[in-house]
């Protein structure tokens, strides 16, 4: 696990603390030592691909599954035999699981059962859970007909009624359509700052990750392969598989010529002789298909041949070009790629589509316009 | 056309062959003649009254209803066992333990019967209404299991979960979300027990003893033609009631399913 950026433990509170924490199902190894703080407020993320442990690894801070070994603490407080029902920690199911023989009310009112507040005084409570995430006026609803964004709501409401210590959304969005999906992403960021209660988002979709997050721990097979902030995650991944799961990422095959006092020399495919600052060199590349570069298709661009200004330009012709309408990708193949093998790919180059600059054709030549600084190695 | 109108002939032919035999019930029960032949003679009632006044079948119905009502609700607690075990958790040797609560379904009756009575006897137990209700429990069971597992296999584990996330025990978890939305599964478990129970007559002859039940009564009875239009006004009014019942059923199936908006898919009506 690496950790780059906000590494100062000592200035926050955490929350929740996971300490060598692992899972076995059998012989399936779940979670392989998982070492984590969360802090109290913060908006995290464990994202990564499904069967990548992050849902267990949610399930055991709820309290849902026991953990083989390690420790798990909320709050300071060893979670070790305590159950989920007593744990102060609440859950949004993926499946919202709205209790559909109640109406909205009493399922916002669910946890309140045992809560020693007279009937008006939790009737109010319920309300003003309602309202907080708006809906206000539906409990008197049957919550079989509601829209899938309002069973999202009610599921929030009856989670955070409760007044958790942490609130843990188990891919809250996925069944939700992408504009339903983008309006809760915003409500949610705006509700959890409203709160204040840690929230612990669990998704495999790394744009809602990097919409919501305060930090982001990306997990491949039951391990944390990179614990960051969005920015600091996107800008410069801790290996190659990072990069190739957060956005999308130009990978070009380099030759290393030498370290140099402040980086790294290395010959890349189209853009000759780089040298790398050190802080944009990983070393953590476990899949050993030799050193290479990467950089973000939005971090170069394409210019006009013979254009100023820019001091670094690598030529290739159009391979492809897929039009969005606000954006358009390009695939540049690029010169001086021989040499290289067959593992040179062409590059994608997103433009962002501007009044009176045409889109180019497949085939014509390209110049592409890059700087050191966007480039990261993996070696 | 031509084809149509051969298979709605065909339909309706097919529906009478179903369901003349019980007409016929009614209209004997109601004719004054001791043979049930026609024509028919004139408009009594005296055969429900011989039925009302016969205090042995009076005393074979307590039983059956005893039996049916006892050997439902067990076999349906027993199926909420099953049920839940099967579809909730793993455990080793659960295919051939739940194929062990289906065997009944298949086993001929009489084996089932005659096995039950060597081992009973062999126990030294009496043979009364009792060991008539553990036999029937024995046969209701495969069919409480697989309307149970049904009902427990639509739902979603995380409403259980999410109770229990919500400060309920586990038990109470069960009780407040669970037991509500699997209850039309129960009451179809109870009903169809019930009926399986009610009409048994295999296992009821061989373990009753000397207690009657409602069809090994009318069993013993169709050897004297003079009790038959009783007989046939005892099964008119069982037909109502089966009606009455099934209407009923029906009702809260129907009010269950509208409840929680789930989509209907068909039920016994």
């Amino acid at each position: 696990m690496t950790e780059t950026r906000d590494n100062r433990p000592e200035a926050v509170t955490p929350m929740i603390e996971c300490r060598g924490v692992h899972k076995y199902y059998g012989d399936y190894h779940a979670l392989r030592g998982i070492d984590l703080t969360i802090r109290a407020g913060e908006f995290f993320s464990l994202l990564g691909p499904s069967g990548c442990g992050k849902t267990t690894l949610l399930r055991t801070i709820a309290g849902f599954e026991d953990i083989s070994s390690g420790v798990v603490l909320v709050d300071g407080k060893d979670m070790a035999g305590v159950a989920a029902n007593h744990r102060p920690t609440n859950m949004v199911f993926q499946s919202y699981a709205i209790f559909p023989h109640l109406t909205v009310a009493e399922n916002v009112g669910f946890g309140l059962r045992r809560d020693p507040r007279g009937k008006a005084e939790k009737a109010a409570a319920v309300e003003e859970a309602l309202a907080m995430v708006g809906l206000k006026g539906y409990g008197a609803r049957a919550s079989h007909a509601l829209s899938g964004g309002q069973r999202q709501r009610v599921a929030l409401a009856r989670a955070l009624i409760l007044k958790p210590k942490v609130l843990l959304l188990d891919e809250p969005l996925s069944a939700l359509d992408r504009k339903m999906r983008e309006q809760m992403q915003v409500e949610l960021i705006k509700l959890q700052r409203q709160v204040g209660i840690t929230f612990v988002l669990v998704t495999h979709d790394q744009e809602e990750a990097l919409v919501m997050s305060d930090r982001i721990a990306v997990m491949f097979e039951g391990g944390i392969a990179q614990l960051d902030g969005p920015e600091a995650l996107y800008a410069r991944p801790a290996s190659r598989r990072v990069a190739d799961f957060i956005g999308v990422m130009n990978f070009l095959p380099t030759r290393v010529v030498g370290d140099t006092p402040s980086g790294t020399e290395i010959e890349v495919p189209g853009f000759g002789r780089v040298e790398i600052p050190a802080s944009n060199v990983s070393r953590a590349n476990p899949d050993d298909d030799g050193p290479s570069i990467g950089f973000r298709p939005e971090a170069v661009s394409l210019v006009a041949p013979g254009a100023a200004g820019h001091s670094h330009v690598a030529e290739g012709v159009i391979d492809e070009v897929v039009y969005y309408g606000d954006m358009t990708y390009y695939d540049i193949r690029l010169d001086g790629s021989d040499g290289f093998g067959d593992k040179v790919r062409p590059v994608r180059i997103a433009m962002r589509n501007v009044f009176g600059r045409e889109v180019q054709d497949v085939g014509a030549r390209a110049n592409v316009s890059w700087s050191p600084g966007s480039l990261v190695l993996f070696r | 056309m031509m084809k149509g109108s051969g298979l709605r002939a065909y339909a309706l032919l097919y529906l009478l062959f179903l369901y003349a035999p019980i007409l016929l019930l009614p209209i004997f029960a109601f004719n004054s003649g001791t043979v049930i032949s026609f024509p028919l003679k004139s408009f009594t009632t005296e055969w429900f009254g011989q039925m009302f006044g016969n205090a042995t079948l009076r005393r074979a119905l307590t039983n059956s209803l005893i039996i049916a009502v006892s050997s439902s609700v067990l076999a349906t607690c027993l199926g909420i066992f099953a049920a839940r075990a099967s579809t909730r958790f793993a455990f080793p040797g659960k295919g051939p333990i739940m194929g062990l609560i289906m065997l009944p379904l298949v086993l001929p009756e009489i084996i089932v019967a005659i096995a039950l009575l060597v081992v009973l006897l062999s126990l030294g137990m009496t043979l009364n209404v009792f060991t008539v209700i553990l036999g029937h429990t024995l046969i209701c069971m495969p069919y409480a299991a697989v309307i149970l597992s049904t009902a427990f296999n639509s739902l979603d584990r995380s409403l259980e979960e999410a109770a229990y996330d919500l400060g309920e025990t586990k038990w109470s978890a069960f009780r407040l979300v669970i037991l509500p939305l699997v209850m039309p599964g129960i009451i179809s478990s109870l009903l169809m027990s019930f009926t399986i129970s009610l009409d048994e007559f295999i296992i009821a002859f061989f373990l009753a003893g000397n207690e009657p039940t409602l069809p090994t009564y009318i069993f013993s009875q169709l050897r004297f033609p003079k009790q038959i239009p009783m007989i046939m006004a005892l099964g008119t009014v069982l037909v109502v009631l089966s009606i009455v019942l099934l209407t009923i059923a029906e009702y809260f199936r129907r009010r269950g399913v509208a409840r929680t908006g789930a989509k209907d898919t068909g039920g016994f009506l």
